[in-house]
């Protein structure tokens, strides 16, 4: 069941966090965020404060399941891009690598066309950087070198905790 | 299919209800968000159709506290029960790291409660989960009402392998808390056991 667990390491999380940043400055955006298939929130730059992103997150994810087995249905792989136009704000959402889904919030200080072009640089080095997670948590998952695990002396104790 | 972030100290595990239509899945969420601290929960998310009934999912993250420094977090789900919702449940199960099913026990939903629980075990398998190694818990839902069945014939019908299971009344809050309690342990003895 845990063959698909998402381990987040420091190191990939900081160049995540930076490639994220670089975007968000890149298309004038107000809102850059990252969110895995399952509808949990990763890591995001920008004004972030007023915005709800766990529940966004989860909604994101919605979106791509649903329109993804829409294009199942059509006997298409699956429909990588989503753009969502509004009033003031608009949302562009990408599925990057069939795992994770890039999602930038923007007005009119940016435009679709400079979204578009910045979110294809930034997928394929969001590739890159994933690759690499899968990697590691393979191996370390192999070996017992995962000293610093936090779950190997959880104890009834710690979970009775969590629902005083 | 839990999240780990090693750099912001977090674990995300993702707990699904499932059941047939009217079983008491959303009321169980709505139970959950009214009685837990704000700053323990998000919003309570629902797609639902113009007359409640769940139309893609509910959606309720909880941040109940820390574990050996980790904020552990759950992401509670329900699937629309409704039978011709059967692609949407599909979707909903995707990454799932625990399973409540709710039964309703009045008699005459047993039919649907048995079909319910073979579409919950085909869905499963056909994202490579297996129902009988997941952690799963069952509630026997709407036990205040008259016409009920006895939770043993339930059990005996729902419940083969003896799974934890409780008796619920979601509306008014029994068995709400000790179903949700008992998933998310056995979530997290689950992760003990790989990580
Ligand atoms: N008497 C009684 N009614 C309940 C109980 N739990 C839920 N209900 C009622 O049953 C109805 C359906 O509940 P929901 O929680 O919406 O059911 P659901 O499983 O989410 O249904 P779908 O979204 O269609 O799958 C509502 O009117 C609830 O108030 C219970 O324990 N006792
Ligand atoms: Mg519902």
């Amino acid at each position: 069941m845990s063959g698909s667990d998402l381990i987040m390491y420091e190191e990939e999380f900081s160049k995540i966090d930076e490639e994220l940043q670089k975007l968000y400055i890149q298309t004038n955006a107000k809102v850059v965020f990252l969110v895995d298939k399952n509808g949990q929130l990763i890591a995001s730059a920008g004004e972030t404060r007023e915005i709800d992103t766990t529940s966004l997150a989860s909604l994101t994810a919605g979106n791509i399941a649903a329109t993804g087995g829409i294009a199942r249905l059509l006997g298409e792989k699956e429909f990588t891009i989503l753009f969502h136009e509004g009033e003031n704000d608009n949302i562009h959402i990408s599925l990057i690598g069939q795992r994770v889904i890039l999602v930038v919030i923007f007005d009119k200080r940016s435009s679709l066309g400079l979204v578009r072009l910045r979110v294809k640089k930034s997928s394929e080095a969001l590739v890159t950087i994933f690759n690499e997670i899968t990697n590691k948590s393979e191996k370390e998952k192999g070996s017992d070198s995962l000293d610093e695990s936090p779950f190997a002396e959880i104890s009834d104790e710690d979970i009775d905790n969590l629902f005083k | 299919m839990s999240f780990i972030n090693y750099s912001s100290r977090e674990i995300n595990c993702k707990i699904v209800y499932y059941g047939p239509g009217l079983c008491g899945k959303t009321t169980n969420l709505q139970y959950v968000y009214k009685k837990t601290n704000p700053d323990q929960k998000g919003k309570l998310i629902s797609l639902a159709t113009e007359t409640e009934r769940t139309l893609f999912f509910d959606f309720l993250p909880l941040a109940l506290g820390d574990i050996k420094g980790f904020k552990v977090r759950f992401h509670l789900y329900t699937v629309p029960g409704q039978v011709f919702y059967a692609a949407s449940r599909k979707l909903i199960l995707k990454g799932v790291d625990g399973v409540v099913f709710v039964a309703d026990s009045q008699i005459e939903r047993m039919e649907a409660n048995i079909e319910s629980l073979e579409d919950l075990r085909i869905n499963l398998a056909e994202q490579g989960y297996d129902l009988d190694k997941l952690p799963y818990t069952i509630q026997h839902n709407k036990r205040d009402l008259p016409n009920v069945a006895p939770v043993e014939s339930m059990n005996k019908l729902l419940n083969p392998r003896n799974v934890p299971w409780f008796e619920g009344v979601a509306v008014t809050g029994p068995g709400v808390f000790e179903t949700l309690k008992n998933v998310a342990k056995q979530v997290l003895i689950e992760l003990k056991k790989h990580y």
